[in-house]
């Protein structure tokens, strides 16, 4: 077998258009000795891009802890799984599509979900849940509110139709990301652990087929578009249209297939299409794998080699077969509307082989694509700028009157990062297969039940940007401490995380030094707080011109609570003694409220104890599984303020506060912002079992006031009507959406 | 042969399983799953169509629905008074079959609408609201783009003058207003009947709300009602 390699000796401005550099190509020559094809090049310049070969990220990633008892499958496959008990395994994983939804916010949010989920059901598994992740420039531009508008309608059209409820999630809005609009979704599937599904192909002579979609331009070069900056300049047609109704076709059919012993691995086209799923599934296999392209179905004529290996049209799937299996797969598929095509076979050489025909287009080790990828670890240094943020001292600004705590509280709930997010979750389906047993807006995370298990689900989604911009390390760390908190909250027990790496680019040495910031303290909080990482994506270059957006390295947690009637979300009752348990100090540092009302993004975002937070979240699912406690929130954006007003809003019972002798700044005790406090509310008759059991616990708590009433009464000569306070909270979002674009 | 209920499942279809779950679990009759290319529903006792995005909801929801093989038996089986109950989709595809009068529209604010809402019984002479009480306010999700019921006025004056207005969008209290119509349905339908009462359209979910865990477990008052054409499982 012979390469056919063009005549001419390649220009640099080919493989600088595939995002090679000249010392890439370099490497590429020396490692086939020979010019690659076009073909190849093209390969080269997906699996080398930083969305498939992570070569600025990957030297960070041995700092994360990644192994414990209950891990099933760590990262490195499609997605990470963990042992939930049962004889099941949680499947979960964040995906980023920023780049395909700043150009077509509809189908790139859309597309987003469909390839989360796809990574899911490739594992074998029913995904069962959906949360999303969405940043945006603020609200008063007008392209900021098309790209919100729109992408909510992606997320929710794509996901509704699949049948797959949308439970949680968060949006947040900042000038930063103005131009750089953050779309990432998580997926989270179940299935029973020795049905779990792996992509490696083996066995030499099993055939390769794809299923699902035929094969267009959309997408082509997705990946490696992703992995530059500004995607404005890029071509619009590059974003890829999906069609969910072909995607639930496939998830039904490729778990109906799963159920059988003919397929033997699954791999989803996803980012580089058929070139990266044929490469990781051979790679992963250390098979090799052959492919014509001929043979691949199509939707327009006249595609070339590099345009099918590079596509990157949606809803298809790479399967590997036994070839006694061929005939059924292709009923079933057949049989769930869906095309299969045979377009090769696993051999045992090593090597990734697509040819046209007769004609060999490329004949490269498939481990080159992988392992040859080179890494890069860049110059790193703190931008002054936000040296000089961080430093900011805020204690000349004017303290808040004693009286107008309740207005300032008004004011905050309007704010786009703080006021209700129904706008949001009402348009994605949180109700279908009835499993919700705690969905968006009632609990600091989603509670799922598992039909015919007494146990539970427990998942959230979270990041502050505003934290990881003023300080990556501290960020990085209270991300992944409030997206457990979240789960704590709810009554889970956080077991792992999923990450989404969204950062700006790490050529500039202030991108450098966020991204491995962010990752050192992401690895420090996950050890101190005993989760491992079992998956995630990085989404790198999101700057534009001027504008780089904050570092925001999105955290999932995945939970699991023993008994799901023991649960606890926001709602208190008339009557319940409110009090706050845990005493991370709060600061001013970072805070929504000196964006909201001093229009400051400055100082060091909250201290955070480690060790402190893991006791007051043990504690407080301690309280929640013994029954005592079924209302928890913790403080986090607006602080102490307006969590409780979120909980008085959605409980529609207001709160009493006892007196309270504010020694230091009134705007920091209400507003400053903390890390591990939490407020719960119980019976007063179940008071002396809380305390008593805080204490043994060394927690600090202390009363903050009674629910009661239709206000939040900070005093009796300061309070804030629940009426008024949750027009404000509710229309925090709305805007007229005809000059919504 | 007692067969139980039949749900049905087109291509797209994604509240099946959930309508199996509510009849199997909460309720215990006997349900299977009938693909859309079935031509025969002899044995069944009664059937279920329900909610999703039936063929993508492509082209018109439920228009493509229609035409599946499988709506000839579904005609049939409610032709000869066999009860009928559609849910969500499952309504849009009884409207574009002409199992039931009017047409389903784009929601009023065009959006997507997820949400609890209450729904008042207007009539427990129904096949499938006999087990509920007249004036009776039922919690249950909704989740839907199309819901906006569409009538012609004489439609409507049949509708109303036969009483075949099953369930309308009410607020906690069972009154009538223009808040708690959330897709901007005339007259607040939220489910209508054909001529004989035995086939049955509605919006919202009530296999969705079988449970107390999940936050109601009033779908129950509307699904119990197959108990007396279906046996339960010992």
């Amino acid at each position: 077998m012979m390469v056919t390699v063009t005549q001419q000796p390649m220009k640099p401005e080919v493989w600088r258009s595939l995002a090679l550099s000249d010392a890439e190509f370099s490497k590429i020559v020396e490692l086939l000795g020979r010019e690659p094809t076009i073909v190849e090049l093209g390969m080269f310049g997906s699996m080398w891009s930083e969305h498939c070969g992570y070569k600025h990220s990957r030297p960070l990633f041995p700092l994360l802890p990644t192994e414990a008892d209950y891990v099933v499958q760590g990262p490195g496959e499609n997605a990470g799984a963990i042992d939930i008990g049962g004889g099941l395994a949680a499947v979960f994983k964040v995906e980023s599509h920023n780049h395909p939804s700043a150009v077509e916010p509809h189908q790139g949010a859309a597309t987003g979900v469909g390839g989360i989920v796809r990574d899911i059901f490739t594992m074998g598994a029913r995904p069962v849940a959906i949360l999303d992740s969405l940043r945006f420039g603020p609200l008063d531009v007008e392209r900021n509110r098309y790209l919100f508008t729109n992408v909510v309608a992606g997320v929710g059209d794509y996901g509704n139709s699949l049948g797959i409820p949308n439970v949680g999630g968060e949006v947040f809005f900042d000038p930063s990301f103005s131009g750089n609009p953050l779309v990432n979704a998580m997926c989270v599937g179940i299935v029973p652990i020795d049905e779990l599904m792996r992509a490696r192909a083996s066995g030499t002579g099993n055939v390769v087929m794809i299923v699902g979609a035929e094969t267009g331009r959309d997408g082509l070069h997705g990946a490696t578009f992703a992995s530059v900056e500004d995607p404005h300049a890029s071509h619009r047609g590059v974003v890829q249209v999906g069609n969910p109704f072909l995607e639930k076709l496939l998830l039904e059919a490729c778990l109906e297939l799963l159920q059988g012993d003919d397929v033997v691995a699954m791999q989803d086209l996803g980012a580089a299409g058929l070139t990266s799923s044929a490469v990781e599934c051979a790679a992963r296999g250390t098979a090799g794998i052959e492919i014509d392209v001929s043979l691949v179905p199509r939707r327009e004529p006249c595609l070339a080699p590099f345009e099918v290996m590079l596509s990157e049209s949606q809803e298809r799937m790479l399967l590997v077969v036994l070839p006694e299996g061929v005939d059924r797969v292709t009923e079933v598929v057949s049989r769930w509307g869906l095309k299969s095509a045979r377009i090769g076979t696993v051999t045992e050489t090593g090597h990734v082989v697509i040819r046209e025909g007769d004609v060999i287009v490329c004949d490269v080790p498939a481990r080159y694509f992988t392992d040859e990828c080179p890494t890069y670890v860049r110059p790193a240094e703190e931008d002054p700028t936000v040296v000089a943020a961080r430093s900011r001292d805020f204690g000349d600004l004017p303290d808040i009157d004693p009286e107008l705590v309740a207005e300032v509280t008004l004011g905050l709930l309007g704010s786009a990062n703080i006021g209700s997010r129904r706008s949001v979750y009402e348009r994605y389906d949180s109700t279908i297969m009835t499993n919700t047993v705690v969905g968006p807006g009632r609990g600091d995370a989603a509670v799922l039940r598992i039909k015919g298990q007494e146990r539970g689900l427990v998942v959230s989604l979270d990041c502050n940007s505003r934290y990881c911009w003023l300080d990556p390390y501290a960020g990085a760390q209270l991300a992944v401490a409030e997206a457990l908190r979240n789960v704590s909250c709810a009554g889970g027990r956080p077991l792992a995380i999923t990450n989404c790496l969204n950062f700006r680019s790490p050529e500039k040495p202030a991108g450098s030094f966020q991204l491995s910031r962010a990752v050192a303290g992401m690895a420090d909080a996950c050890r101190a707080l005993g989760v491992v990482v079992v998956s995630g994506n990085v989404s790198l270059y999101n700057e534009s011109g001027n504008e780089a957006i904050f570092p925001t390295p999105t955290i999932g947690c995945v939970g699991v609570i023993d008994d799901v009637t023991r649960h606890a979300g926001l709602v208190w009752s008339a009557g319940d003694v409110v009090l706050l348990i845990g005493d991370g100090p709060p600061t001013l540092g970072g805070s929504e409220y000196l964006a909201h009302a001093h229009g400051e993004t400055i100082g060091a975002p909250p201290m955070l104890d480690l060790a402190a937070e893991g006791r007051v979240q043990s504690a407080v699912r301690g309280l929640i599984a013994s029954g005592l406690v079924r209302t928890a929130h913790d403080v986090s954006l607006g602080g102490l303020a307006i969590a409780l007003a979120e909980m008085a809003i959605t409980s529609a019972i207001g709160i009493r506060l006892d007196p309270v002798d504010v020694s230091s700044r009134r705007d920091t005790y209400w507003f400053g912002e903390r890390s591990g406090s939490i407020i719960i509310a119980c019976e007063p008759e179940r008071l002396s079992d809380v305390t008593a059991q805080l204490e043994l616990d060394s927690i600090p708590w202390a009363r903050l006031g009674v629910a009661s009433g239709d206000a939040i009464a900070f005093s009796p000569m300061d309070s804030l009507d629940l009426s008024a306070a949750r027009s404000r909270w509710e229309s925090a979002l709305l805007f007229d959406r005809q000059s919504g674009g | 042969m007692n067969r139980g209920v039949a749900i049905v499942s087109f291509p797209g279809s994604n509240g099946d399983r959930d309508a199996v779950d509510a009849f199997a679990e909460s309720i215990g009759v006997a349900t299977r799953l009938v693909d859309y290319r079935e031509e025969s529903l002899d044995g069944f006792e009664a059937v279920v169509l329900p909610g999703g995005f039936s063929y993508g909801d492509y082209l018109r929801t439920g228009a493509i629905a229609r035409f599946a093989p499988v709506m000839t038996a579904v005609q049939q089986f409610a032709l000869t008074g066999g009860p009928v109950l559609g849910i969500c989709n499952g309504f849009q595809i009884l409207t574009e079959a002409h199992l039931l009068p009017g047409a389903i529209l784009p929601n009023r604010d065009l959006r997507f609408h997820s949400e609890w809402v209450h729904i008042r019984v207007e009539t427990g002479e129904t096949a499938w609201s006999s087990a509920a009480a007249d004036g009776e306010v039922l919690t249950m999700p909704v989740a839907h783009g199309m819901g906006n019921y569409f009538a012609d006025p004489e439609i409507l004056a049949t509708l109303e003058h036969e009483n075949r207005v099953v369930f309308r969008y009410c607020d906690a209290d069972g009154h009538l207003t223009e808040q708690a119509n959330i897709n901007g349905s005339m007259h607040a339908i939220a489910g209508i009947c054909n001529q004989k009462r035995n086939v049955v359209g509605l919006m919202p979910h009530p296999e969705r709300a079988a449970d107390p865990l999940l936050g109601s477990p009033d779908g129950l008052r509307i699904l119990n009602a197959v108990t007396s054409f279906v046996g339960r499982l010992v």
